[in-house]
């Protein structure tokens, strides 16, 4: 039994967070595991704002992939014109293309701030326009995750056609610096941790205030009851699209952090099998709470790991076998085992009282 | 003209195809309201099931012609155990669904892997399928594949028997019942359960078909499902789910588009463009073409 | 969970805050432009009696198909080599990890081998996408990626040993037999990414300077099975050939389509790059009988180096599996690295590096040089003509290994291209 309640319980949850990430972590893992840790990291961070979007608001966000692919190439392109230093071209437009100057939509990323700004606002203001659509026109369930999957395949393909200035397949490869610091350093690399350990921790708690406030309950009500939030006067578009975005600009971020993580962005994290993967995270974890959507994520990135390397020619099986085990037979993910487990002891318990009808 | 028409067949021919595939999710998405990502692992079923059936009956022809009701069963089985199996327990919970069943069909393709091998096999086409008939003749000849013109019959064919299935039979008006109203059909003692069954079996026998035809003009391999998979779930959604006409309609008019934009532009443009297209077309009418009207607010 | 007072959640979001600036500010590496950052490179572990290598293919995804067989053949090569005795008096322990036809995936894997297991060399990548994804990792790590498939040149990577053709043992041969053959209007098909487009942009100039003519170039996304239009389009421009450079699924779906399009090798015979035995195996002779291939290596090539290799091979994997150039290059990769390091009398790899100019190997396809400076191998090149039997029949060979020009230097119409 725990003993802490309500906020005491929170602050202890932020505060063995920050020791696990900021201390033991560091301490304990080898650079190569951190740097793993930092790319599971990455997807946590994607998957607070499912938390968000779909625990809470009950949208189908199988298209996150396309906001993090956005926040990742806006980073990326920043920091190839900053390898290729002034007035040359990134590596591979000097293989590939035929220009000789940068195009013009690669250009205001030569400024940092425009690029950093845009890693989160590019993808958000992408969401605003499709979902200021989408939700006004009620598309919903089913055809809402269809359409996701759909733009973030159509941007991949639109992508990979574009060697000569996305690198195409290949995408944004061999970054060496990160705004001046050196990424083959492993000091530096701690950094780029640190900074993405910090930067979920703030998503965690900006989610969390998000979740607590009267949008937060306005959002579950949207999710449960759309038709009537619509008949009590409120405009379920709005509330939807609030969530859509704000998911979207942390999966942007999430994306532009792990371009110095690992080095990369391609076309591949971006299209539907990623897309799909970000949401398992979290749903395995418990998509409604934000501890076991984070965890969730967490945990899948770093089984996906394991397995593969402890069982390279078939860890597909039990990677299949853990999402239909944890989603068919445990709806609220990992997260909810305690409450069901504590359901069936009270069950046992008082086993004369009519069994209470519990929210799937 | 030539260069006109012959694009028309060209995409009627892919239409064939992109119909094929998705009559199947016609049944199981547009009727049951299942997202399932297996159904592409259907496919292979079929496809493979093609293969196994040429091993031992050697008349390539008559190997095909018998693996049509063949992997009709198999893929169908399949369909069939994975509905009692899981998405029994997952109605309701759509993303829920989409997402057990990636991982049943990560499971089918490693096993496809460790059954077949990892490489692509091979089937032989029968010799009265891999010709081709002229249309227009002269010196820049119109010709039709006989493969697509079998796919195109095929598809035909598949559409009639499921509307007439539909339709006419008890069943087919048991799973309307259940489509347009659960509860109702229910209680007028539908057993739904079994209906649910009993559709998806049907949905998923379809795929089965579909892979066989697919060996006619693709590869088969463990990941030959997924390379179609999300093209088939659009044609549903933009034709309107629950409704076959809307279905045909658009399968045909996207493999239409498809193949004339292709013809113009390249392949990867063309299909950014078809997606984009789509998108816009659901931003105007977010239902689809053809909406079926239920009394469910869902 | 009951809702806090708003003031103290505010105190988490400023705490969260400065903690992040706190530790973001406290640990400062070297700047880009720092002189000699730390050297870090993780050494290989050869203290025990054996020595690892990493295997690095893609055992699942769409790239299973091509690189379960490189990885079958590396295996062979290490059992070989261990029945013999292993190298250096130390037994091949190969550590298998799955790149998963995902490119970070591989350069996550290949850190792993490198930092975890220790391993003095890997042998793996297909595509030049992950080679690409990997490249940075071997160099930051100063250890060595033996890369066993032709590509598409144009790199020269001090930490890859490229055991496959570049495209002046390839492509270049291909054209030459073309031209010589009097084919001089060529259709460029291909997938969409770097090694097609590579390729193209070379053909393009040999074209250019051959008095050749490109009567069209398409691509098609990697995987993509729809190929109705470009087979009407081919049609329809009347070449003389099909310059291929499709990889994996795409080519099973193109050749059915040329063959309903009524196109054959007669009318208009198609050259692949990407189509080896296993290929040809998965399409069917059915639809490639008579078609050209570029290699270095055909299951056919005579010598007993290859008869001894073949039989191996199946003896090991099943009669029915073919052998191809890819996994003749992977075999000869391994055998290649045991002589270097034999040579250099260490697992080092800045000694074994050194050790490699001149080294030579009786392979399967025949005596193979390693080119010291640009780390490439002297391979005969090989036209061959696909049988009705699955199996591709040489018809032109170059007569004695090529020297490897990746960046082409020794060719006046290739100038423009790096």
């Amino acid at each position: 039994m725990t003993l802490l309640h309500g906020r005491a319980r929170t602050w202890a949850g932020f505060a063995g967070a920050a020791v696990l990430l900021f201390a033991l972590a560091p301490l304990a893992l080898t650079d190569f595991r951190l740097g793993l840790l930092a790319k599971y990291l990455c997807t946590a961070m994607v998957a607070v704002g499912i938390c968000l979007a779909w625990g809470r608001g009950g949208l189908l966000t199988l298209g996150q992939g396309l906001f993090f692919g956005l926040g990742g190439y806006a980073m990326a392109m920043h920091l190839k014109i900053a390898d290729a230093g002034p007035g040359n071209l990134p590596d591979f437009m000097q293989l590939y293309g035929t220009a000789t100057e940068l195009p013009w939509w690669w250009r205001p990323f030569a400024n940092p701030a425009f690029a950093l700004a845009a890693t989160v606002l590019l993808p958000m203001a992408v969401a605003a326009l499709l979902g200021s659509f989408i939700f006004r026109r009620r598309v919903k369930g089913a055809y809402f995750a269809i359409l996701s999957q759909a733009l973030a395949a159509a941007f991949a393909i639109w992508l990979i056609g574009q060697q000569a200035t996305t690198g195409g397949t290949n995408g944004l490869t061999d970054i060496q610096g990160f705004f001046g610091y050196d990424l083959d350093d492993p000091v530096n690399q701690r950094t780029v941790y640190f900074v993405i350990a910090a930067a979920l921790l703030l998503l965690i708690a900006l989610a969390r205030q998000l979740i607590h406030s009267r949008y937060g309950e306005l959002l579950v009500a949207v999710r449960d009851s759309e038709e009537r939030v619509r008949f009590l006067g409120y405009d379920p578009a709005k509330v939807k699209l609030v969530a859509y975005v704000v998911a979207a600009g942390m999966a942007g971020l999430a994306g532009a952090l792990f371009v110095p993580a690992v080095g990369i962005i391609s076309p591949a994290m971006i299209g539907i099998v990623p897309s799909i993967e970000f949401v398992i995270g979290a749903a395995v974890g418990g998509r409604a709470s934000l501890v076991g959507a984070v965890l969730g994520a967490i945990g899948v990135a770093w089984a996906k790991t394991a397995l593969s390397e402890e069982f390279p020619a078939a860890w597909t099986y039990f990677q299949g076998l853990l999402f239909i085990v944890a989603l068919a037979f445990l709806p609220g993910g990992l997260a909810s085992l305690g409450g069901v487990l504590r359901r069936r002891r009270d069950r046992q318990r008082k086993a004369a009282v009519v069994a209470v009808g519990e929210a799937a | 003209m030539t260069v006109i028409l012959g694009q028309t067949f060209t995409g009627i021919s892919i239409g064939a195809v992109l119909l094929l595939i998705a009559l199947g999710l016609s049944l199981t998405f547009g009727q049951m309201n299942v997202i399932n990502m297996a159904h592409g692992e259907f496919i292979m079923a079929g496809a493979y099931t093609t293969y196994v059936l040429q091993k031992s009956i050697s008349g390539a022809g008559i190997s095909l012609l018998v693996a049509l009701p063949v992997a009709f069963i198999v893929s169908g089985a399949l369909g069939a155990l994975l509905e009692w199996l899981l998405i029994r327990r997952l109605y309701l919970r759509p993303l829920d669904t989409l997402l057990v069943t990636w991982g049943v069909s990560l499971m089918l393709q490693q096993l496809a892997r460790d059954i077949f091998g990892a490489p692509n096999v091979q089937t032989r086409a029968p010799d009265w399928l891999t010709g081709n008939v002229t249309l227009i003749g002269g010196a820049d000849p119109l010709t039709v594949a006989n493969s697509r013109l079998f796919i195109l019959g095929l598809a035909v064919a598949a559409v009639v028997a499921l509307t007439l299935t539909l339709r006419l039979t008890p069943l087919g008006r048991r799973i309307r019942a259940v489509v347009q109203n659960r509860d109702l059909a229910e209680v007028s003692g539908i057993s739904t359960a079994r209906v649910d069954r009993t559709a998806f079996f049907l949905g998923s026998g379809l795929a089965g078909i579909a892979g066989v035809a697919l060996t006619l003009v693709g590869p088969i391999g463990p990941t030959m499902g997924t390379n179609v998979i999300i093209d088939a779930f659009l044609v549903i959604v933009v034709g309107g789910i629950g409704q076959l006409k809307g279905t045909v309609i658009v399968a045909f008019v996207l493999g239409v588009l498809q193949s004339v934009l292709e013809y113009s532009t390249t392949l990867s443009v063309a299909k950014v463009l078809v997606l984009v297209a789509i998108v816009a077309f659901l931003q105007w009418r977010p239902q689809g073409l053809y909406t079926l009207r239920t009394r469910s607010l869902v | 969970m009951s809702s806090g007072s708003s003031i103290l959640r505010r105190r988490f979001l400023v705490g969260g805050a400065a903690l992040a600036a706190v530790v973001a500010l406290s640990a400062c590496g070297a700047k880009t432009d720092a002189a000699g950052s730390s050297d870090k490179a993780a050494k290989a572990d050869v203290s025990g009696d054996t020595v690892k290598v990493g295997l690095l293919n893609s055992l699942s995804g769409t790239m299973a198909i091509s690189e379960v067989t490189v990885r079958d053949s590396l295996k062979l090569a290490i059992d070989e080599i261990n029945a013999s005795g292993g190298v250096l008096g130390k037994k091949i322990q190969p550590i298998s990890e799955d790149g998963a036809s995902d490119w970070p995936t591989f350069a996550e894997k290949a850190q792993k081998l490198i930092q975890e297991d220790r391993v003095a060399a890997t042998f793996g990548c297909w595509t030049s996408a992950s080679r690409k994804a990997v490249k940075p990792v071997f160099e930051k790590n100063k250890s060595l990626l033996f890369y066993p498939v032709q590509y598409e040149g144009l790199e020269q990577s001090p930490y890859i040993f490229y055991t496959g053709a570049t495209t002046n043992q390839q492509i270049v041969p291909a054209l030459d037999y073309l031209k010589s053959k009097g084919l001089k209007k060529l259709y460029l098909v291909g997938s969409d990414y770097v090694f097609p487009r590579t390729a193209n942009k070379i053909i393009q100039a040999y074209a250019k300077a051959n008095g050749m003519t490109i009567l069209g170039e398409d691509y098609a996304p990697l995987g993509s099975t729809e190929f109705s239009t470009i087979a009407n389009k081919v049609k329809a421009s009347k070449a003389d050939a099909v310059f291929n450079t499709l990889n994996g699924d795409s080519n099973v779906a193109f050749f059915k389509e040329y063959k309903s399009a009524g196109l054959t090798a007669k009318s208009m015979p198609v050259v692949s790059v990407s189509i080896a035995e296993e290929e040809v195996k998965s399409i069917g002779s059915q639809y490639l009988a008579g078609q050209l291939t570029a290699w270095n290596y055909y299951q056919t090539t005579a010598g007993a180096a290859n008869e001894k290799f073949v039989k191996a091979y199946k003896a090991k994997y099943g009669a029915d599996k073919p052998t191809s150039d890819p996994m003749e290059a992977a075999y000869t990769s391994v055998h290649l690295w045991k002589a270097m390091v034999e040579k250099a009398g260490s697992f080092d790899p800045e000694k074994v590096k050194a050790a490699s100019d001149g080294i030579t190997f009786e392979a399967p396809e025949g005596k193979v040089t390693v080119d010291g400076a640009t780390q490439h191998i002297h391979k005969t090149a090989r036209i061959g003509e696909i049988g009705t039997d699955g199996l591709i029949k040489e018809v032109w060979d170059s007569g004695k290994p090529v020297e490897p020009d990746p960046y082409l230097k020794g060719y006046s119409w290739a100038s423009g291209l790096s």
